[in-house]
């Protein structure tokens, strides 16, 4: 199978480019931390999909494989229960990196009462208060100004009401059809004229259901429309957790230094259909060969065996332990309690 | 005591309650160093500065939205709708962010935000800015909405809604802004879901809002010439209604006009009668009536504007016919 970057398109040209990405080097343990984060990313969505064609779940639910390096790349470089996070339809994986129990997750997908947001909102709308997850949002781009809200109330605290500390940063994901919504735009200009402390993490992952990235904008370079708002804009290989992970720590930086957002272009890969629905047709075989060459989990694997960082049977048993404990959120899942009907009207209003 | 404006009262609250709690924030479009397209955040910009009077771009979806973040993470904004027309732009964001989610995240957050602005029917304005969304926001779940209607309660109700923890969308109208009566002194809050029983009456009972309330006194005196005792409510509430003592006039007069400026269509009168419909059926002893807008875009000629809606005759005339059982 051909596997070129030509015949696999515009977007696999631009990582071909970027590859091989500069010298990334990371310590045995964060590189464990890493591997563990997107392995467990990796499992519970393949576990998902079982799921749901076993009719435990309903709905619409949309798998993260093949982006895990921008998740765990980014929210893994932030501070947990400090920083803010906010999400798609696409969520599930962010809400793991960011420390919502596989169980909670699992539950709240199961329609459960353990679920993160109580079995109310399952699977396009995880929520996690305790996590700093500000939520799963499952129309386009709506969750951009939500986070730029989260960014504001960081620097209200610092600068208006005075308190040092207040120094947590928000991160935004969201796709590349997002990038042509005007909400993207507005929340730019606003995050770079007020300088946030927000990162605006683009999952550029070519395609928008079934519309392709350079059918639906006039410059496919998400990262260069950055300039035009003068905000730092950064093109990163998605596909490698150390670069991304390097990308987020330098946006990290600047903006807890009270220097603003920073938009930072992860080139990646859905290596499922949009969703669990989604028949499929329009990707090519080519484009899919080179993108699951380069498989971000096995990548990271080999970068910490080819370093000395980490074995073959050490990275088994990270991977064995994560599928306990996603079989656990399974089981947990499965005998949770559903919620009580006569909770239906509950959670409408501040006071119960 | 000197009378204050409404646009005055609505002002001294807002400064009151940034006073009482720092994280009490005012986002919008010329809010800040403007001081408001009607003049209620006048000087708050420079008590205050410019974080928490935030001049923002013209991007209601995104500072709407914007707001939404800052509620979840611990500020308590304000968002002035420089006309409510514009919030057409924020519907997703009033309707899936503010009214929606506290609820489909199964209770994790909660959302305290006032959305305020000039709504209502003005003078030859045109389509786009006579606008009122109270009847188009209406069926959205986990929003308060309240329509003040005098300088007293603008004030007792901008300090309740700010103190409120749920979204509250505040209906202002822009004939209103310069009323201007004597304020009660100190800290004057009033509830959010009651009804304003503004005349006690027991031949009929008028229900209304707004600006239709001072349309409503006037058809009502009147009315008192002729020997029409009228009960007048100004429903405050719009959602939820203060059904307790809408359905208390009701089992006193047994008839019931409601008086709205927004379209018939999917009014607020529709919801309301359909309630009273349910609850009040019995005490009835004829039909309740409507005085609605006309299902139209507001036109700009003003005799055809006066024409689209309810004018004070009106009420008077519909009063009569009810009192003579000849509806
Ligand atoms: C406002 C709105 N319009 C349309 C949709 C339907 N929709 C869901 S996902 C999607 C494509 C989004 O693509 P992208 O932003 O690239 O994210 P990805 O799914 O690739 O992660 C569309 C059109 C929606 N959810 N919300
Ligand atoms: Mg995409």
């Amino acid at each position: 199978m051909d596997s070129s970057a030509g015949a696999a398109g515009s977007h696999a040209e631009r990582l071909a480019a970027l590859y091989p990405a500069g010298p990334s080097s990371v310590s045995r343990e964060d590189g464990l931390m890493l591997y563990r984060d997107m392995t467990l990313g990796r499992r519970f969505e393949d576990k998902c999909a079982e799921m749901y064609y076993r009719g435990k779940m309903f709905g619409f639910v949309h798998l993260y494989n093949g982006q895990e390096a921008v998740s765990t790349g980014v929210i893994k470089a932030m501070k947990a229960q400090h920083d803010w996070f906010c999400s798609t339809y696409r969520d599930h994986v962010h809400a793991l990196s960011a420390g919502v129990p596989a169980r909670e997750v699992m539950s709240e997908l199961f329609g459960k009462e353990t679920g993160c947001s109580k079995g109310r909102g399952g699977s396009m709308h995880l929520f996690s208060k305790e996590h700093h997850l500000l939520g799963g949002y499952a129309f386009i781009g709506e969750g951009i100004p939500v986070a730029l809200g989260a960014a504001f109330t960081s620097r209200y605290k610092r600068d208006a009401l005075g308190d040092a500390s207040s120094d947590a940063v928000t991160a935004a994901f969201f796709g590349d059809g997002t990038c042509n919504n005007g909400q993207f735009f507005e929340c730019l200009n606003m995050a770079a004229l007020w300088k946030l402390p927000i990162l605006f993490v683009v999952e550029n992952n070519k395609w928008a259901i079934g519309m392709a990235h350079d059918r639906a904008t006039s410059d496919p370079e998400i990262w260069r429309k950055a300039a035009a708002f003068g905000m730092a804009g950064e093109e990163v290989d998605g596909m490698d957790v150390l670069a991304v992970r390097a990308a987020a720590q330098r946006a990290i930086e600047r903006a807890r230094a009270g220097e603003g957002p920073t938009l930072l272009e992860c080139l990646t890969y859905r290596f499922r259909g949009h969703s669990l629905a989604d028949p499929d047709e329009l990707r090519s075989e080519a484009e899919k060969t080179f993108w699951a060459e380069r498989d971000p989990i096995k990548a990271l694997a080999a970068h910490l065996q080819e370093h000395g960082l980490a074995s073959a049977e050490e990275l088994k048993a990270v991977e064995k332990e994560i599928d306990a404990e996603v079989a656990d959120a399974i089981s947990f899942a499965l005998a949770a309690p559903e919620p009580d009907p006569a909770e239906l009207t509950r959670y409408i209003w501040a006071e119960d | 005591m000197a009378e204050t404006l409404l646009f005055n009262a609505l002002r001294d609250a807002i400064d009151e309650e940034m006073a009482r709690d720092p994280y009490v924030c005012v986002f919008g479009e010329d809010v800040g160093q403007y001081g408001g397209s009607y003049k209620v955040t006048k000087d708050l910009y420079e008590k205050y500065g410019e974080l928490r009077v935030l001049d923002t771009p013209i991007a209601e979806n995104s500072f709407t939205g914007m707001a939404v973040g800052a509620a979840m993470t611990g500020l308590r904004p304000i968002v002035e709708g420089m006309n409510m027309g514009f919030l057409l732009l924020a519907f997703n964001q009033i309707s899936n962010n503010m009214g929606m989610l506290r609820y489909t995240s199964g209770g994790n957050f909660t959302i305290p935000t006032v959305v305020r602005g000039p709504g209502g029917v003005g003078r030859q304005l045109g389509a786009e800015h006579s606008q009122r969304l109270e009847a188009y926001f209406h069926a959205v779940p986990g929003i308060k909405i309240v329509a003040v209607s005098t300088p007293t309660n603008a004030k007792g109700l901008m300090k309740a809604a700010i103190r409120d923890n749920n979204p509250v969308l505040f209906f202002e109208h822009v004939l209103l802004y310069n009323l201007s009566e004597e304020l009660p002194e100190g800290d004057y809050v009033c509830a959010l879901d009651q009804a304003d029983l503004v005349r006690e009456g027991k031949d009929v009972t008028i229900l209304t809002y707004s600006r239709m309330r001072h349309h409503c006194l006037k058809a009502v005196e009147q009315l008192e010439a002729e020997g029409i005792d009228v009960e007048l409510i100004d429903l405050i509430s719009l959602k939820p209604f203060d059904m307790q003592t809408i359905s208390k006039s009701i089992r006193k007069t047994h008839k019931v006009i409601v008086v709205e400026e927004c379209m018939k269509t999917g009014g607020i009168g529709a919801e309301l009668i359909a309630l009273i419909t349910e609850q009040c059926f019995d005490d009835l002893d004829a039909r309740p009536v409507r005085l609605s807008s006309q299902d139209i875009p507001t036109p700009y000629n003003g005799k055809l504007e006066n024409l689209t809606i309810i004018q004070p005759h009106q009420i008077v005339e519909t009063a009569r016919q009810l009192k003579a059982g000849r509806i």
